[in-house]
């Protein structure tokens, strides 16, 4: 028997694709969370992306070349512009084989062959990297494109503004990137915002902006198309995906500060249902779900047994290995007191 | 040897630098049309055009950020801050993001930048324009910090500082711009390490930027009956303190002239390392001579006062060596 059409697989549909990211996404993050109860994570800041997968729908409009800075909530992110799991699990649970041998964790993850310029845990603090990540695209004329990924809470940073007005007078491949969960750790965004129109603001700068619907990973996808490729073109862009953070700030908190009634509405905008329900082909959706759990169980376990750092590469990398590491305390309280023993 | 200002020895290097590497550029506030506020930058943007030479918006920690961008993805950028005073708005991107990246980041990502900035006293522009910060550089892991106080350090340490891997906080003193030297064929000293400014077996004086010039004409003055060794310390951090030590076990004395409010300085660190060092050389306390622990005052009277001169450097230096009080101690 033949069929017209051929089967959806894979290989052929993006959108497949995108729906098995963002299940990627999901079972990473649910192992970070499991990581955190088994003690095998290094602390609890743990910032979560579930519930907003849908920043594939951006990610998937970047190649390689391209660059990008993330928040403390970036971990999506970073999956889904090709990072290794297990890499990732180690770094967050501060082993040696972690994307940064165990300095940085799950705010500081980065990979320079993946361009990912950073994570970061100051708020907006990645956010001008990506001007003079365009200025080198520029200078160097190549056509990457350098991505700000930040959240709500970042806009109520002034260096945004710096950045989006530099980014807009110098005409420079640079988007910036707003998911707004609606809400900075405690703060809602209405208690955070005068006025919640937050793509107005970067208009007002002169950037093409846009807000995209964080439950659908395909709306935010051709929403992104137009933003990244102007970007390419020297015309810097602005994406808000509006999304809702399905559990709390980070992994000790409980948020007393909303209600179960709004927990349950904001958690019903999923991107991954949204998903299932257009593509509707449980049988293989099922298979990629088993697939993508499969994966990430067996980077929790690679990740749990790898091993901490020696304790002497804490002096490692303040510097290029040119300049002579710190010294080491007790070497000098050596030579200040063995001296005179 | 023809003689050049501090001002020109800067451009120099800043030009050389340019010719020699095309990934250097420059970006700051003033730095292309105008020239620089201190006319350090004047003529490069009609030389190297817009897109190295970048006027930017009054905007300090977008501008040392997206430095921090360019230098991450492969150029080597020079960003300017007219004043060090205005750290207070670029601490965040400069201490958290500049000079922790290669940590964090595992050593994968390295920021070679420079931040060119000038500080300190001398034209009465009071307590937001005439600090020396070069403590809350010191204090920071990551950072590289060099402040020269001589015209071929000027050309020198600035061309090494653009060759650095890592972040360079390069701080000029404002009241040196007009000084006359020459430029010598090599640097006086490598990058990193102190330059010894003058031999002497009496008293050993580290300093560093404008206060070595101060400091010299104190040890003129101050010979024969005291000869002073006077260290240049140039870059701050990390520190090579070696040199220092060594003349201290000479010497016997120390003494450490700077310009910063004294209080949580470079003097205090430097006294500290010569107490723990040199305990069993001293013959008498490591001495801070520095700023007063005040804001600076904008009238030329008070200001001269609230840091140390000439006068003041012979007036200790001799207390220190011969016991000799001078009149104020009385």
């Amino acid at each position: 028997m033949t069929s017209a059409t051929p089967p959806v697989t894979l290989a052929n549909d993006a959108r497949l694709a995108r729906y098995r990211t963002m299940k990627r996404i999901r079972s990473f993050e649910e192992r970070v969370g499991e990581m955190f109860l088994k003690g095998e994570s290094a602390g609890s800041m743990l910032h979560l992306s579930i519930g907003e997968e849908a920043v594939v729908g951006l990610t998937d409009h970047m190649t390689e070349g391209d660059t990008f800075t993330t928040h403390h909530r970036g971990h999506g992110i970073f999956l889904a512009r090709g990072a290794d799991p297990m890499r990732m699990l180690a770094e967050i649970g501060g082993r040696e084989a972690g994307y940064c041998r165990g300095k940085g964790g799950s705010m500081h993850i980065a990979d320079r062959g993946l361009g990912h310029l950073g994570a970061n845990a100051i708020v907006g603090g990645g956010i001008p990297h990506v001007v003079g990540a365009g200025i080198t695209a520029r200078n160097t004329g190549t056509r990457s494109v350098s991505v700000a990924f930040f959240g709500d809470g970042g806009m109520g940073q002034g260096i945004l503004y710096e950045a989006m007005n530099m980014a807009a007078l110098w005409k420079l491949p640079v988007v910036f990137c707003c998911i707004n969960n609606q809400y900075g750790m405690g703060t809602r965004v209405d208690r955070s915002a005068g006025r919640q129109d937050f793509p107005s603001r970067a208009e007002a700068f002169g950037l093409q902006a846009a807000r995209a619907d964080g439950a659908d990973v395909e709306a935010v996808h051709t929403a992104a198309a137009a933003i990244v490729e102007g970007a390419r073109d020297g015309r810097p862009g602005f994406l808000e995906i509006d999304a809702y953070r399905f559990h709390g700030h980070a992994r000790m908190d409980k948020s007393p500060y909303r209600t179960p009634e709004e927990e349950e509405e904001g958690r019903r905008r999923d991107p991954l249902a949204t998903a299932r329900a257009v593509l509707a082909d449980d049988t293989l959706l099922n298979t990629i779900d088993a697939e993508a759990e499969a994966e990430m169980d067996k980077a929790m376990i690679a990740a749990i047994a790898a091993p901490a750092p020696a304790a002497d590469t804490m002096f490692q990398d303040v510097y290029d290995p040119s300049t002579p590491a710190p010294r080491a305390q007790r070497a000098r309280l050596t030579e200040v007191l063995g001296e005179r023993a | 040897m023809t003689q050049t200002t501090y001002r020109d020895a800067l451009r120099l290097a800043l030009s050389d630098a340019m010719e020699a590497d095309e990934s250097v550029i420059l970006m700051g506030e003033e730095v292309g049309l105008y020239g620089g506020a201190y006319g350090v930058t004047k003529g490069l943007l009609e030389r190297f055009g817009a897109n190295r030479v970048i006027d930017t918006p009054i905007s300090e920690p977008g501008l040392v950020g997206a430095a921090i961008g360019a230098a991450m993805t492969g150029l080597r950028p020079v960003a300017e801050i007219m004043y060090v005073d205005f750290a207070g708005m670029v601490m965040d991107q400069l201490g958290n993001q500049a000079a922790k990246s290669r940590y964090m980041f595992g050593g994968q990502i390295g920021v070679p930048m420079v931040l060119r900035t000038q500080g300190g006293t001398g034209r009465s522009a009071a307590a937001q324009h005439s600090q020396s910060l070069e403590a809350w550089m010191m204090h920071t892991p990551g950072l590289r910090l060099a402040m020269p106080g001589t015209v071929s350090d000027a050309y020198h340490l600035l061309r090494d500082a653009m060759r650095q891997p890592d972040p360079v906080v390069f701080i000029e003193h404002k009241g040196l711009y007009t000084m006359k030297g020459e430029i010598s064929t090599t640097p006086d000293a490598p990058w990193g390490q102190p330059a010894i400014r003058r031999r002497g077996g009496n008293l050993t004086i580290a300093t560093y930027s404008r206060m070595l010039q101060e400091t010299l004409t104190a040890a003129e003055a101050l010979a024969p009956s005291i000869e002073t060794e006077i260290i240049d310390l140039r870059c701050l951090n990390p520190l090579d303190d070696g040199p220092l030590m060594d003349s201290v076990r000479r010497t016997g004395r120390c003494m450490i002239v700077t310009e910063a409010v004294t209080t949580g300085s470079v003097a205090s660190e430097i006294a500290a390392r010569v107490t723990e060092q040199c305990f069993d050389w001293l013959e008498e306390p490591p001495l801070r001579l520095g700023g007063e622990d005040i804001p600076i005052p904008v009238s030329p009277t008070l200001e001269r006062a609230a840091i140390p001169d000439a006068v003041l450097i012979e007036q200790v230096a001799r207390w220190l060596v011969t016991r000799e009080a001078p009149s104020w101690a009385a």
